[in-house]
């Protein structure tokens, strides 16, 4: 290894990153600045780039680079790779990578971003190496390559009707120039063989046989467990704690106060105990006792929080974001105006698998067993809050229980680090469901004061939203933003987006469609109201906004109009006004994350008011190619029972600056019996590029559930969650 | 304190703290972690096990609790995912995050030996207590009709068992 070629590694790593091709004829170098040959001669493997290895038996395994919480990308992006490189899917082995950010692009799992980063860069990936190993049979037998094909796993040269497996080629493709990927060729959609198929989870067996493979279930030998005990009141501080009785407790090798900083996404001050099991950590800590220098945040509330909100509201917004036309003056002459106020609560993230992360620091490196939605941002943090550098932090990728926005954080991680940095074994720590419930990064409350107008023919031509809620000034606080563009605007001729915030002391970030899990319950359920005032069909309405598009900027209208009428035709409902008194079909749609969804729900409401969600019809566009159909409707399926899930019962509440809540019999997940027996996923193809399904069918769900029991009851719903309201009727 | 119990028909002695869960019991000391940790309180089912064939929850279970008790984990349903609940939740791709799933199938297991064709009713009253953060209800219930086919097939020596759930094709 010489001196210029570690020199030029990074430029060289920055342009053929994604497939690590070579830089030396049958080289190329891996992360650590070697030059790997493309054929190992000890192991007979064929490397042609850092995701794939071709064995001579001819198996081919390819890296999952990005992190798996449940949305199946672990199968997804191997079969991009799998379906160009054209091997049969039953040869295939897949491995989870580790975090590597010079072999690999964008390991994350966030935003439903995999598909649209991923659907060209991994299908080139493994047409790179498709292309290398048809060279090699070309130049093996002397003939012209156009004359190659390939299935399988094998080259064929139907003339001669002479074929070889890619493992029998490994040797001489080894030497063929990798391609060019911007210009590999890729197959034409109607060449797929694997990706539109339905692809079981590759985990699957692991999961329903119960192997170690979740971060939780991680162990390394003479590993010690950890809890870590934070201020109830977000960001304080220890003043004391009596570490010295906890620390003689059974079991318990060290406990210890670590301080902290300042920044609610860092490493907050808290008391580590360290002990040969978790059940020893964990019943010693019922012998703590801590004094804690609460702080500012202690004097919030929800309560505190809603009075401000409504103080807000009366007064002149703090900064207009948008106005479009003369919205004071169309709204004095409109033929009908609605006013509503719209509030929707904190909420937790609440994963399944609490959060935990085993680290070992041994010989001034650090090494990190993570279920992370952002590996790379957290040995980030990690570096920058211990002083380690980032080239001395690894980071393995676990398999994580359930994702949705919370592990985009990497307070568990810092914290794992940070007790590891001062304790002389590997150790796991663990959070209970109780810290998990209590330090979240919530899903931020929101409030919207509206005022529509309609005219004399039914039609939306005034709308004013002011929208109360958290930062400091212009800045508003983590994932509590609205976009100038948020719907309707854009479609509304006289629109007017305020608003307002107040200080918040509590941490907040992204859930699962972040942003878009309240505002579209807000926007749907005051465009329902509208669409009542005007006396128009909910989705007639909704079309008709669709079709005044005052400024093309943005998302394209005709793919919500599109999906708006699919759903219509699949959920029958022209036949809502049949329905009986008691049952109600209500629609919403949504675009975010690149999807357009439109969803239907029918929900039924006893005379005592008792809820029931009969059934769901989902019509969504996520462009020209639905990867893997199975994972795709499940997706769907847990988006849209996630959001009515948020709608029935959960909420946050914050006393003292503290969340009250603390496990699932306070904030209740959706059960079996809640479920609907049917949620029909139906998918629009449009010639669009491919996009992600993590999120983008969840919004629609809550204020189409809302206009359902509107429909049902005549009662309105317009703050959730529902579980707080009377639906009885009579 | 010592406690002997079976795991899985195996015959066990672990030297724990008498208050100290079953679940940790199974995790931490006999290194069995399909079974899991979500909420401590008996609220998830997350960390169900069959203590003599009943559904119990590991984690509010102190080991002294099952002594000379039959304990079952998900981790004996089958090793190579034979079990036909385990070959229902294959085929119809029940699992996303997958972390709920063990103690999902146990509930179901228990249901199965009670119940051989149960009903969308028992399994209401039987799954209604496991929590799946995902919602992968749809599919479980759907799963556990499919395995009580797949089981009534293999009882009756049927060559081809029939498929009476549809899985989606595209």
């Amino acid at each position: 290894m010489t001196t210029t070629l570690i020199m030029n590694r990074r430029r060289f790593l920055s342009v053929t990153a994604i497939a690590g091709g070579g830089l030396l004829l049958g080289f190329r170098v891996d992360s650590s600045g070697a030059a790997v040959p493309l054929f190992d001669p000890v192991t007979s493997d064929f490397v042609p780039n850092a995701y794939i290895r071709i064995s001579a038996d001819n198996i081919a395994t390819i890296i999952a680079k990005n992190p798996e919480i449940g949305q199946g990308v672990k199968t997804m992006l191997p079969m991009l790779i799998a379906d160009e490189l054209d091997v049969d899917w039953s040869s295939v082995r897949i491995e989870q990578g580790d975090l590597d950010t010079e072999k690999y692009t964008a390991q994350s799992a966030g935003g439903s971003n995999a598909t649209p980063s991923s659907w060209l860069p991994m299908r080139r990936v493994g047409a790179a190496a498709r292309a290398m190993l048809v060279m090699a049979a070309a130049r093996t037998w002397g003939v012209p390559v156009a004359e190659l094909t390939t299935g399988s796993g094998s080259v064929h040269h139907r003339a001669s009707g002479r074929s070889s497996t890619y493992g029998e080629l490994g040797a001489a493709a080894a030497s063929v120039t990798p391609p060019d990927l911007e210009s590999v060729p890729l197959k034409d959609p109607e060449q797929f063989r694997i990706i539109g198929t339905s692809v079981p989870n590759v985990d699957g067996l692991a999961i329903v046989t119960g192997k170690p493979i979740y971060g939780i279930d991680f162990t390394v030998p003479g590993m010690l467990h950890a809890v870590y005990v934070k201020c109830p009141v977000f960001g304080g501080t220890v003043a004391s704690a009596n570490l010295e009785a906890v620390g003689r407790l059974p079991g318990v090798r060290e406990a210890f106060v670590l301080e902290g900083g300042s920044s609610l996404s860092g490493l907050l001050a808290g008391v580590a105990i360290v002990a040969d099991t978790w059940w020893a950590a964990h019943t010693a800590r019922r012998s703590l006792r801590v004094e804690w220098n609460e702080g500012a945040t202690a004097t919030q509330s929800s309560e505190s929080f809603a009075r401000q909100a409504a103080e807000l509201s009366q007064r002149s917004p703090q900064r207009s974001l948008r106005t479009d036309g003369d919205p004071a003056t169309a709204l004095r002459s409109a033929a009908r105006t609605v006013r509503a106020e719209y509030h929707y609560p904190f909420i937790a993230h609440a994963p399944l698998e609490p959060q935990n992360c085993t680290a070992h620091f041994h010989d001034g490196r650090m090494e990190i067993w993570a279920p992370s939605q952002t590996p790379a941002r957290g040995r980030q943090l990690v570096a920058q809050t211990l002083g380690i550098p980032e080239s001395d932090i690894t980071i393995h990728l676990t398999r994580i229980g359930g994702g949705f926005g919370r592990r985009l954080a990497n307070d568990y991680m810092v914290e794992a680090a940070a007790i590891a940095q001062r304790v002389d074994a590997p150790v796991k720590l663990l959070w209970t469901r109780e810290d998990d419930m209590q330090h979240d990064f919530y899903r931020p409350a929101g409030w919207h004061y509206f005022t529509g107008g309609v005219d004399a023919n039914g039609r939306l031509v005034a709308w004013r939203d002011h929208f109360i809620s958290f930062g400091e000034g212009e800045r508003f606080a983590p994932s509590a933003a609205i976009s100038p563009n948020e719907f309707p605007a854009r479609f509304v001729p006289n629109f007017a987006l305020d608003a307002s915030v107040m200080p918040l002391g509590v941490p907040t970030g992204a859930l699962r469609a972040p942003g878009s899990n309240g505002l579209c319950f807000a926007m749907q359920g005051f465009i329902d109201e509208l669409a009542h005032a005007a006396d128009r069909d909910p989705i007639e309405f909704r079309l008709d906004v669709l079709s005044q598009i005052h400024d093309r900027e943005g998302w394209d209208a005709d793919r919500m109009r599109g999906v708006l009428e699919l759903v219509a035709e699949k959920s029958g409902w022209s036949g809502r006004d049949r329905l009986p008194r008691g049952t109600g079909m209500g629609v919403a749609f949504h675009y975010s994350h690149r999807g357009y969804f439109a969803e239907v729900v029918q929900a039924t409401v006893s005379r005592t008011g008792e809820l029931t969600v009969d059934r769901v019809w989902v019509a969504g566009d996520i462009g020209s190619q639905v990867i893997n159909p199975l994972n795709a409707e499940h997706n769907v399926q847990g988006a849209v029972l996630d959001g009515i899930a948020e709608a029935l019962g959960q909420e946050i509440t914050i006393e003292n600056g503290r969340t009250v809540q603390s496990n699932f019999h306070d904030f209740p997940l959706l059960r079996l019996t809640q479920a609907p027996p049917v949620v029909e996923v139906h998918f629009r193809t449009t010639d669009n590029p491919p996009t992600g399904l993590g999120e983008p069918a969840l919004p629609p769900a809550i204020p189409a559930l809302c206009a359902a029991i509107f429909q049902a009851t005549g009662t309105r719903v317009r703050s959730l969650p529902l579980s707080k309201h009377d639906l009885s009727w009579s | 304190m010592n406690v002997t119990f079976r795991v899985n028909g195996r015959a066990v002695t672990v030297d724990v703290p008498a208050d100290m869960p079953l679940l940790w019991v199974l995790r931490d000391v006999l290194e069995l972690k399909g079974t899991k940790y979500g909420c401590g309180v008996a609220q998830c089912g997350a960390c169900t096990v069959h203590v003599n064939g009943a559904p119990t929850r590991s984690c509010v279970t102190p080991a002294q609790a099952v002594a000379g008790a039959d304990v079952g984990t998900v981790e004996g349903l089958s090793a190579d995912g034979t079990h036909a609940l385990q070959r229902a939740w294959l085929e119809l791709d029940v699992p996303q995050c997958g972390y709920c799933q063990a103690g999902q199938l146990m509930s179901a297991a228990a249901l199965l030996e009670r119940t051989a064709a149960p009903t969308d009713e028992d399994i209401d009253r039987a799954m209604n207590g496991n929590l799946c953060r995902c919602t992968t209800y749809l599919r479980i219930r759907q799963a556990i009709h499919r395995a009580a086919s797949l089981r009534t097939a293999e009882a009756q020596g049927s060559g081809s068992i029939p498929n009476e759930v549809p899985i989606p094709q595209r």
